[in-house]
C-alpha cells in the first residue's frame, strides 16, 4: 500500500466512450482498502477548515478518523448527526467549492476526497443494513410536509424523530423531488440510492401520499382546518421553467430541460418498456451551463445524439460542478462558449433544423459580480441541430403561495421565510429549500429541513 | 412483455365501466382528494400502471359524497387502448388533480352569466367534457343551448344525459346517418343565419381542428368563443412546459393557465403541429400493442426489430 501522499486516491469510473451509451453511473466508488487510504490522507486538524466550508458542518475529521479505523457504523453514525442523505450529497454536492475548497491539504497537492468518502461510508452503511439510530415516541401532534424533495424529506424524518405524525404530499407519482425527476441515473442511481432514502424516512413512521397538489387537491388553510395539522412546512423547490422569448421557441423539437430530464428520469423514457415517448434528434443543442444543462446534455448523447452545449459566458464561468463538466468533455459533448442563440430556425413543418447564435465577449462583472457578456457586432452564425433543450434556470412555482392566505413571497415568487427556523409571515407555516432560495444545492434544501424540523418542534412546544 | 395488466398497490378503483360506443368509454374511479374540490372545467392526470405514462383527461362528473369522479375516453393510441381494457374492480396506478383552472362560467359572477345567451359546441368526444358544464349551468338555473357533432350516428355520445340539462339540443353528424346533416360549423351558421338564434358567449370544446373552425365561425357573428386546448403534457403542474401554446402575443402553460383560452387568440397552427410531435414513436407503440409479442418476427419490414 503508498505512503498517504500528496495526491488523493484515484476513483475508478465507467469509461468515457462506454458510458457514453449507457444509463449506469459513472462513478463507481472507492473499495475499502482505497477508501482507508484516502482516509489516512487526513490529518483531523484541530480546527478542521473543512467543517466551516461545509453547509451543515458535518464533522469531517471526525467521519474520516472512524473511517480510517474501520469503524464503518460509527463513521456513519458521526455523518448522519448532521446530514439526513449522506448517499446522495456525497454523489451530488459541490465538494470542490465547498468542504474540500478549505482543506489544509489542498494547499500543496489535493484536497482529501471528503465527497467519495462520505459516498462509501452511506453506500457501506446500506448495504450492510445499518440504520440510524432513533427513538420515537409518537406525542399525538400532527405535521403536513409539501413536497418530498431533500428539504422535505429531511424535515419530515427530523420531525418523526421527535414524535410527530408527518404525511408528506407530493404532487408527482414518485417522492424525491429533484433527485427523482431531474438527477439522471447515470449520477444518482434512482433504485439503488434514492429508493432507500425514501424508505428510511418512511421506516421512521412517516406517510408519504403521492398525487397530492397542493393549492389544488387541497390548500394549506384546508389541511390545517379540516385536516388537524397543526404546522405545516413548503418544500415544494423551484420547479418553473424559463424560456427565453425568442423567436422560434416554441418550434417542434424546443424543450425545456425539466421536461426533458422528468421524461427520461421520472418516466423512464430510456427503457424500452416505458410508455412515455422522448425526443431523439440527430443533433441536440443545450443551452446553459449550469448542472441541469450537463445533465441534459449527457442524457441526449446517451440516447444517441450528436450534443453541443451553448454557454453565453466562458469556461471559468461554468457554474456547473467541475467534475459534470469533465464528464461531458470525457463523453464528447461540444461546448460553444460565449455563445447566444438568438432565434431557433425551422422547417415549412415548425420542425427545429437550427439555431441562429451571435458570440459573446465578457464586459465589466454584472450585479452578480461574474462578468456580463455582451454581443459582438456582426457576429451571427448559424449552429445546425434538430433539437433544442433550455436549461436557462427555475423559479418556484406560484401555486402554493398564490393559494395560500397571508403567505409572503419577494419579486422571484420565493417565499419568504427566516434563516434560522424557517418561518413564513403565516402563523404554523414553515418553509426551506428551492421554494425559498430560488434554485440552490441539495445540502442547503436539505439543511433547511433540519431547521424548520426544529423550528416546528418549537413552535409545537409552546402553542 | 411490457403490456401485462397488472393489478397495481395503490389503486385508485374502477366503480364502474360503461362502453358508449365502441371507441369510447366511460369510467367511474374512486379518488376522492380529486373528487372534494374539483369543478366543470379541469382535468385529471391518470396512470395506468408503473410503466405506464401520464394521460391527461377531463373530469366529465363527480360525486363529492362517494368521492368518485367519471371519465370519458376516447382511444386513439396505444395508452388509451391498454386503459379500455382496465374492467370494474381493476384499477388505476395514479390518479393525480382537479388540475387546471375551473371554466369561467363557473367563478364569474353568476348573475352575470344568467344574462347570457350561452352556446356550446361540442365535438365527438368533446361532449363529455362540455356535460359536466352544461349541467351545472342547469343546477344554477340557466339553460344554455348544446350543438353535439360527431362522425356518424354510432358516435354519438351521453345524448340522453345531454338532453336532461340543455335547452335546445341539436345533433348532427357529418354523414347525416342522425340528426342534422353536416359539421358543427354549419349548425352555428344554420342557427344564426336562418334560425334567428343570437348568442354571447360560445364553447367550443373537440378536436383542434373542430375548434379552429368553430372560432373562425363565430367571429363572423363577433361571438366571444371560449375553447379547451388539449395540447401534449406530462406533469400538469406548470414543471415541464410541454403544453405551452401562443395565445394572442403571449406562451401560456395549458395545465396551469387554462385549459380553457379565448378561441380568438389561440394559435392552433402551431398547437396541432406540436401535437405531432411524438406521432412516429406513438405509431410504433401501437403497433407493438396490436401485434404484442409476435411482432419481433424479425420480418424486416417495419424496423420493429432493430
Ligand atoms: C437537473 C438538476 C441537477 C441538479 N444537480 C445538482 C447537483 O449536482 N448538486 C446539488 O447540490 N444540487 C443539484 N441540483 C439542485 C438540487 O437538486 C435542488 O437544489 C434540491 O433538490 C432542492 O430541494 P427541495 O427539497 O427544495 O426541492 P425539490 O427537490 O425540487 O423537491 C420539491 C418537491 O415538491 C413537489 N411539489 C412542488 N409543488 C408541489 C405542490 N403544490 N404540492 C405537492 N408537492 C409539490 C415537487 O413535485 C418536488 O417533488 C440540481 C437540480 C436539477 C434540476
Ligand atoms: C387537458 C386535457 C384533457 C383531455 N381530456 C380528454 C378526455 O376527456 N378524454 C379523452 O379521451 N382524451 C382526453 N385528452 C386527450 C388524451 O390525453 C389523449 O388522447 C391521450 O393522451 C392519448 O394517449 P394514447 O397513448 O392513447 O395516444 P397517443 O399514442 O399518445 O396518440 C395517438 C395520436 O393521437 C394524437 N394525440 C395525442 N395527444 C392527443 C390529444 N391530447 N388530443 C388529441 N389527439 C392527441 C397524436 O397526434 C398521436 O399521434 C385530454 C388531453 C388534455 C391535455
Ligand atoms: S481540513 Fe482536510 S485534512 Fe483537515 S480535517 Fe478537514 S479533511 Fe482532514
Ligand atoms: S404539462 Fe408540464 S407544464 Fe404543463
Amino acid at each position: 500500500m503508498a505512503a498517504p501522499g500528496f495526491e488523493r486516491v484515484p476513483i475508478s469510473e465507467q469509461a468515457p466512450e462506454v458510458r457514453a451509451k449507457n444509463f449506469e453511473e459513472v462513478c463507481l466508488g472507492y473499495t475499502e482498502e482505497e477508501a482507508v487510504v484516502e482516509a489516512a490522507r487526513c490529518l483531523n486538524c484541530k480546527n478542521p477548515r473543512c467543517v466551516s466550508g461545509c453547509p451543515v458542518n458535518i464533522n469531517i475529521p471526525g467521519f474520516i478518523t472512524a473511517l480510517k479505523d474501520k469503524d464503518f457504523k460509527r463513521s456513519y453514525e458521526i455523518l448522519t448527526e448532521s446530514s439526513s442523505l449522506p448517499a446522495v450529497c456525497g454523489r451530488v454536492c459541490p465538494q470542490e467549492t465547498q468542504c474540500e475548497a478549505q482543506c489544509i491539504r489542498g494547499i500543496k497537492g489535493d484536497a482529501v476526497s471528503i465527497g467519495k468518502l462520505e459516498r462509501y461510508v452511506a453506500d457501506r452503511a446500506r448495504e450492510e443494513g445499518t440504520k440510524m439510530k432513533v427513538e420515537c415516541a409518537p406525542n399525538g401532534h400532527k405535521v403536513a410536509v409539501i413536497g418530498s424533495g431533500p428539504a422535505g424529506l429531511t424535515c419530515a424524518g427530523d420531525l418523526a424523530k421527535l414524535g410527530y405524525e408527518v404525511t408528506i404530499f407530493e404532487a408527482l407519482h414518485e417522492a424525491g423531488g429533484v433527485l427523482t425527476y431531474g438527477i439522471p441515473e447515470f449520477r444518482l442511481p434512482k433504485e439503488k440510492v434514492v429508493a432507500p432514502e425514501v424508505e428510511n424516512v418512511k421506516s421512521l413512521g412517516v406517510k408519504i401520499e403521492t398525487n397530492v397538489v397542493i393549492g389544488k387537491s387541497v390548500t394549506i388553510d384546508e389541511l390545517m382546518e379540516n385536516e388537524g395539522f397543526e404546522a405545516v412546512f413548503i418544500g415544494s423547490g423551484a420547479g418553473l421553467p424559463m424560456f427565453m422569448k425568442i423567436p422560434g421557441e416554441n418550434a417542434k423539437g424546443v424543450f425545456s430541460a425539466n421536461e426533458y430530464l422528468t421524461r427520461n428520469n421520472l418516466m423512464k423514457a430510456f427503457r424500452e418498456n416505458s410508455d412515455t415517448p422522448i425526443f431523439k434528434g440527430a443533433k441536440v443543442a443545450v443551452v446553459g451551463g449550469g448542472n441541469v444543462a450537463m445533465d441534459a446534455a449527457r442524457t441526449a448523447l446517451r440516447l444517441g445524439a450528436d450534443t453541443t452545449i451553448v454557454y453565453r459566458r466562458s469556461a471559468a464561468e461554468l457554474p456547473a460542478r467541475a467534475e459534470e463538466v469533465e464528464h461531458a468533455k470525457e463523453e464528447g459533448i461540444k461546448f460553444e462558449l460565449l455563445t447566444n442563440p438568438v432565434e431557433i430556425l425551422t422547417d415549412d413543418q415548425n420542425n427545429v433544423t437550427g439555431m441562429k447564435c451571435v458570440r459573446m465577449e465578457l464586459g465589466e462583472p454584472d450585479a452578480s459580480g461574474r462578468r456580463r457578456p455582451v454581443v459582438i457586432e456582426g457576429s451571427e452564425f448559424e449552429l445546425e441541430t434538430n433539437a433544442v433543450i433550455m436549461a436557462l434556470g427555475t423559479s418556484p412555482n406560484p401555486l402554493i403561495a398564490s393559494t395560500t392566505k397571508g403567505l409572503e413571497t419577494n419579486k422571484w415568487k420565493c417565499i419568504v421565510a427566516d434563516e434560522k427556523f424557517g418561518k413564513t409571515s403565516k402563523e404554523g407555516v414553515f418553509a426551506g429549500g428551492d421554494a425559498v432560495t430560488g434554485a440552490a444545492t441539495v445540502i442547503l434544501a436539505m439543511g433547511a429541513g433540519k431547521a424548520a424540523a426544529k423550528g416546528i418542534d418549537e413552535y409545537i412546544r409552546n402553542k | 412483455m411490457p403490456f401485462k395488466q397488472e393489478v397495481p398497490s395503490v389503486m385508485y378503483l374502477i366503480k364502474k365501466k360503461k362502453v358508449l360506443c365502441p371507441s369510447i368509454f366511460l369510467m367511474e374511479v374512486e379518488a376522492p382528494r380529486v373528487a372534494q374540490y374539483c369543478e366543470p372545467g379541469q382535468f385529471l392526470i391518470v396512470r395506468i400502471d408503473e410503466n405506464g405514462e401520464r394521460i391527461p383527461l377531463t373530469i366529465c362528473d363527480y360525486d363529492r359524497e362517494a368521492g368518485t369522479i367519471t371519465i370519458v375516453v376516447q382511444t386513439i393510441g396505444a395508452s388509451t387502448k391498454r386503459m379500455m381494457d382496465l374492467e370494474e374492480g381493476q384499477g388505476f396506478h395514479d390518479v393525480v388533480g382537479p388540475l387546471g383552472q375551473p371554466s369561467e362560467l363557473v367563478t364569474d359572477d353568476i348573475e352575470e352569466v344568467k344574462n347570457k345567451k350561452i352556446l356550446f359546441v361540442a365535438g365527438g368526444l368533446g361532449t363529455a367534457p362540455v356535460y359536466p358544464q352544461v349541467k351545472w349551468l342547469h343546477e344554477h338555473g340557466i339553460d344554455a343551448d348544446v350543438i353535439v357533432g360527431a362522425k356518424t350516428k354510432d358516435l354519438v355520445i351521453l345524448e340522453e344525459e345531454m338532453g336532461k340539462v340543455a335547452g335546445n339540443l341539436y345533433i348532427t353528424t357529418d354523414d347525416g346517418s342522425y340528426g342534422r346533416s353536416g359539421m358543427v360549423t354549419k349548425v352555428i351558421e344554420d342557427l344564426v343565419e336562418n334560425e334567428g338564434k343570437k348568442y354571447d358567449l360560445c364553447v367550443a370544446i373537440g378536436p383542434m381542428i373542430m375548434m379552429k373552425f368553430c372560432v373562425l365561425t363565430t367571429k363572423k357573428y363577433d361571438i366571444p368563443t371560449i375553447v379547451s386546448m388539449n395540447p401534449i403534457m406530462v406533469d400538469g403542474t406548470g414543471m415541464c412546459g410541454a403544453c405551452r401554446l401562443t395565445v394572442g402575443d403571449e406562451i401560456k402553460f395549458a395545465c396551469i393557465d387554462g385549459p380553457e383560452f379565448d378561441g380568438y387568440k389561440v394559435n392552433f397552427d402551431e398547437a396541432m403541429g406540436r401535437m405531432r410531435l411524438y406521432q412516429t414513436q406513438e405509431g410504433e407503440a401501437l403497433l407493438a400493442l396490436q401485434e404484442g409479442k409476435t411482432h419481433h418476427g424479425g420480418c424486416g419490414n417495419c424496423g420493429g426489430d432493430k
